[in-house]
């Protein structure tokens, strides 16, 4: 069911006087739980739960040959699906909208963070490199999947152990692991969406503040300030000095959101 | 930010946009249509509308729905693409909405809807907001009541240096700190409706970015004002 206006009326109201309806302050995320190696079979796999709302990522790899445009680097696939058991409001078939931007956020916040070390993905220049997929399904939408998915999709990619490879064949050896991991760089890119509801701006939206919020930025940065890539979205517009005030908000609530799930990290 | 030595590939001045040429009136068939270029990127956007929405249950009876769709034809870049959406296009498509429908008064539509094709002609980066330039004359051309203009830029980071309007030659850049890309829109009044980053720069960088966006803007309303006047005969 969508959200009413008036309940929507109602979060607006409350946030005037910088209430949420779950007691939160606006900056405050919900109780972050991630829980690695729910897969057995994937190479790396995540199941993040923000507040009641869960996704689970997968890492699985492949060897192929790279693309015309980066032949001397590993391949990067990352797609999002969202489940109709997750929510009355998802339908099977074709992705729609809101799945594409889930994959293509998520997917340029790890890519353009070089998170991933590509170069150390070549097996044979021009032939043959690795190929990372990066599946997100979800598993209950209480809102805020797009922060979800990118946290798990770091964590199935910290947590992954390559499989092994046939040099004879040029095969993988699917079933069977190595112990290396995949190449990875120190900092994590984290992704955070500011959402504006009235004339307010919180992160990690239940549902319903999702629904009647008006615009949103989603920023992916390092815990250190460096950012590498932002999309606004929703058809709202937003001044430039209340842009720079959102990358600025973000920054300390990234700072947070990391130092709570480091050690699940690692 | 923007260092007043630095060579681009193509011999521009850092804040220089390639040559731009717009006009409306391009597609007769259509309700308003515009081409834009920068350079050697060219688009040409159609709108047909208001029309009433089909089918029936994707009316909404508060508010008329802009839908864009964006579409980069085959031949539009060097090694040809596939025909038809994919994940890039339809992300566009949406980001083009987001764009335009600030400043379009769509509330006046109840049940209707309002398409606004673009395609891309020829393709050398900054697709994107050669698209929803065009798209924004078109619906200006159309006849559909709007509040402002929007213009749209790409600002680039080469290494440490701001450029305007990118190529793909400088989108590839590899020295330094590599190339980020920074398509906005802005209203003529500074307003955002667009942003897209994709890249690596700071927070203190990111501030001079918009600046600079603000500043070049100008150049590109002031080549839709004239194409739009151009348009009217007396």
């Amino acid at each position: 069911m969508e959200t009413s206006k008036i309940t929507g009326e109602r979060i607006a109201e409350y946030l005037k006087q910088g209430k949420r309806f779950d007691g939160r302050k606006p900056e405050e995320f919900r109780k972050i739980e991630i829980e690695t190696g729910v897969s057995k079979k994937a190479e790396g796999s995540a199941r993040v739960k923000i507040g009641k709302t869960e996704v689970i990522v997968g890492v699985k790899m492949d060897v192929m040959e790279p693309y015309p445009d980066s032949a001397d680097r590993g391949n990067l696939i990352v797609s999002a699906e969202l489940l109709p058991l997750s929510s009355e409001r998802f339908e099977s078939g074709p992705p729609r909208f809101p799945a594409i931007e889930i994959g293509r956020l998520t997917d340029r916040a790890i890519r353009e963070s070089k998170f991933i070390q590509m170069e150390k993905l070549c097996i044979k220049e021009g032939e043959k490199v690795w190929a990372i997929y990066i599946d997100i399904y979800s598993l209950n939408d209480d809102g805020n999947l797009m922060d979800a998915a990118e946290i798990g999709a770091v964590a199935a990619l910290k947590t992954a152990r390559m499989p092994k490879y046939d040099e004879e064949t040029e095969r993988v050896v699917y079933g069977e692991f190595t112990d290396k991991k995949i190449p990875l760089q120190k900092e994590p890119p984290i992704m955070i969406t500011a959402y504006k509801i009235g004339d307010s701006w919180i992160v990690d939206p239940t549902l319903e503040e999702e629904d009647i919020s008006q615009v949103k930025v989603s920023i992916g940065a390092t815990p250190e300030g460096i950012i590498s890539s932002i999309q606004k979205g929703e058809a709202s517009e937003i001044s430039i000095e209340e842009f720079e005030d959102v990358i600025e908000l973000t920054e300390e609530i990234r700072k947070k959101v990391f130092s709570n799930i480091k050690n699940s990290l690692e | 930010m923007t260092t007043k030595t630095f060579k681009r590939p193509d011999g521009r001045k850092p804040e220089e946009i390639r040559p731009m040429s717009a006009k409306v009136g391009v597609v007769p068939n259509a309700d308003g249509s515009a081409m834009f270029s920068f350079g050697d990127t060219v688009a040409i956007a159609a709108v047909y509308g208001p029309r009433k929405m089909h089918p029936q249950h994707s009316q909404n009876p508060e508010k008329g729905t802009l839908r864009c769709n964006y579409n980069m034809f085959s031949f539009s870049v060097a090694e040809r693409a596939r025909p038809g959406p994919n994940r890039r296009s339809t992300e566009i498509s949406k980001i083009t909405e987001w764009a335009l429908e600030p400043i379009v008064m769509i509330k006046k539509y109840p049940n209707m809807v309002v398409d606004v094709h673009i395609g891309i002609l020829q393709a050398n980066a900054s697709t994107r907001c050669a698209g929803i330039n065009a798209a924004a004359l078109a619906l200006a051309h159309a006849g559909i009541p709007m509040k402002e203009m929007v213009s749209s830029v790409s600002i680039g980071k080469l290494d440490k240096n701001l450029v305007v309007d990118v190529v793909k030659e400088e989108e590839d850049w590899e020295e330094g700190e590599g190339a980020t890309d920074i398509p906005i829109t802005l209203t003529n009044s500074g307003k955002i409706t667009h942003i897209q980053l994709d890249g690596k720069i700071t927070s203190e960088e990111l501030k001079q970015v918009l600046k600079l966006a603000k500043k070049v803007n100008k150049e590109i309303y002031e080549v839709q004002k004239k194409a739009l006047k151009e348009s009217v005969k007396f």
